[in-house]
């Protein structure tokens, strides 16, 4: 009974003391943000890396996800003889939930995990010690360009990964099923709102960045320095970076309704 | 040095593809009219708009030449309804504004029914003559309405 108690009790201050370390981390990275050299081949580095690779994945998820959309959508409506609205079923769901949380759900097992395992297994060479014994800060140095462009990298996928599954959706609806290709593209046009649902989808998206760039590098930067820590460091990241982008959603959608 | 122009090129590629999806589901889909004015503003008062939504379109003769910008309550409780058409439309002044439904629960739209007079509608003007939405609900308690009292 007490062992329980005292293995809550252990649990909590483990929580609450990884929430510290992330906050102290998160603004010394935010600082490490605005103090000049970008190192802008760095950047385009971890573009490459963070984006383009991860270009195949969103492009194939997106179509797949819109065709299925698309045909779920259809068959639901057919019902209630509102085929003529499976535009705006599309492109509003992947708009406002499925573009922004299956980009970053993605991102979080393609890229987040390869940027803690980069960061761990310099931890654990002690390639981070070689860069502060010569003054090089390694937040500012390794840390800086990869949670910067994971923000960057984000919002971009996500659109891409939209308008893919526009496309998909737009295939199953108008190609496959023989709907009104003007009926859908006017269905959607009239139902999507800018501010209410492109911009929101943009804020999560850029939010989302922002958390899988955050805690991915933060689990590499703090991990223990062995093979076992490098390897419990990224199945870390994305167990935490996955619940906490589906609990996130969640509040961003009640509170501010996008 | 080619190693690094192909990354950079693909990175070049990959930035502006998603941008050009951005600028796509903003303007495109999202519909942030740009505004240069080369449109025609008018407004019409309605008593009732029942459904109508800003975005919906403003057609002549079943083609869409405009769509609705604004809708708001005046001061004398009726509604204001602001739509932009395109600026080439020579209207006449006394064309009339009517918002009817595309079939029997689809959305609600703006048709206008051109006039006869020579003179047109300027840039901010009202269009004085308009025929407010038929609500459903209340056309179908007046006909029950009519029944039962014919029954007595």
């Amino acid at each position: 009974m007490i062992h329980a108690v005292a293995y809550i009790g252990a649990r909590t201050l483990k929580f609450i003391s990884e929430l510290g370390h992330i906050t102290v981390f998160g603004f010394r990275l935010c600082v490490a943000a605005v103090t000049p050299p970008l190192r802008g081949g760095l950047l385009l580095d971890e573009i490459y890396k963070l984006g383009v690779l991860s270009l195949m994945i969103i492009c194939i998820s997106g179509l797949t996800v819109g065709m299925v959309l698309g045909l779920q959508g259809y068959n639901t409506l057919v019902r209630f003889g509102a085929e003529e609205s499976l535009g705006a079923v599309v492109a509003l769901s992947l708009i406002r939930e499925f573009g922004p949380v299956m980009t970053a759900l993605l991102l979080t097992g393609r890229a987040g995990s390869a940027t803690t395992a980069e960061i761990g297994t310099m931890v654990a060479t002690e390639q981070l010690d070689g860069l502060r014994m010569m003054s090089v800060d390694p937040i500012d140095y390794v840390v800086k360009p990869k949670a910067l462009m994971m923000l960057l990298v984000t919002p971009l996928l996500s659109a891409l990964f939209i308008v893919f599954g526009i496309f998909g959706g737009y295939l199953i609806g108008v190609a496959m099923m023989g709907g009104d290709s003007g009926t859908f593209i006017a269905s959607m046009e009239n139902s999507v709102d800018f501010v209410n649902d492109v911009a929101g989808s943009f804020l999560k998206a850029g939010l989302f960045g922002v958390l899988i760039g955050l805690v991915a590098t933060y689990r590499g930067y703090s991990c223990e320095p062995t093979s076992a820590g490098v390897s419990a460091a990224t199945t870390s990241t994305v167990v935490t970076t996955s619940v906490s982008i589906l609990i996130f959603d969640y509040f961003i959608t009640a509170l501010w309704g996008v | 040095m080619r190693r690094e122009l192909r990354r950079d090129f693909l990175v070049g590629l990959f930035v502006l593809a998603g941008l050009g999806c951005i600028a796509y589901l903003s303007f495109s889909v999202g519909g942030i009219s740009n505004e240069g004015g080369t449109g025609l503003s008018l407004y019409a008062t309605f008593d009732q708009v029942a459904g109508l939504k800003t975005r919906a379109p403003v057609e002549i003769a079943g083609v869409k030449v405009g769509q609705v910008t604004g809708i708001r309550l005046n001061d004398e409780y009726r509604a204001r309804v602001d739509i932009e058409v395109d600026g080439s439309l020579e209207l006449p002044f006394d064309s009339s504004a009517a918002i009817v439904t595309a079939g029997l629960l689809g959305d609600k739209y703006i048709t206008l029914e051109l006039g006869a007079e020579s003179e047109y509608l300027q840039s901010g003007e009202e269009i004085a003559y308009t025929e407010s939405a038929i609500v459903l609900e209340r056309l179908v308690g007046k006909f029950l309405y009519n029944v039962e009292s014919d029954e007595k």
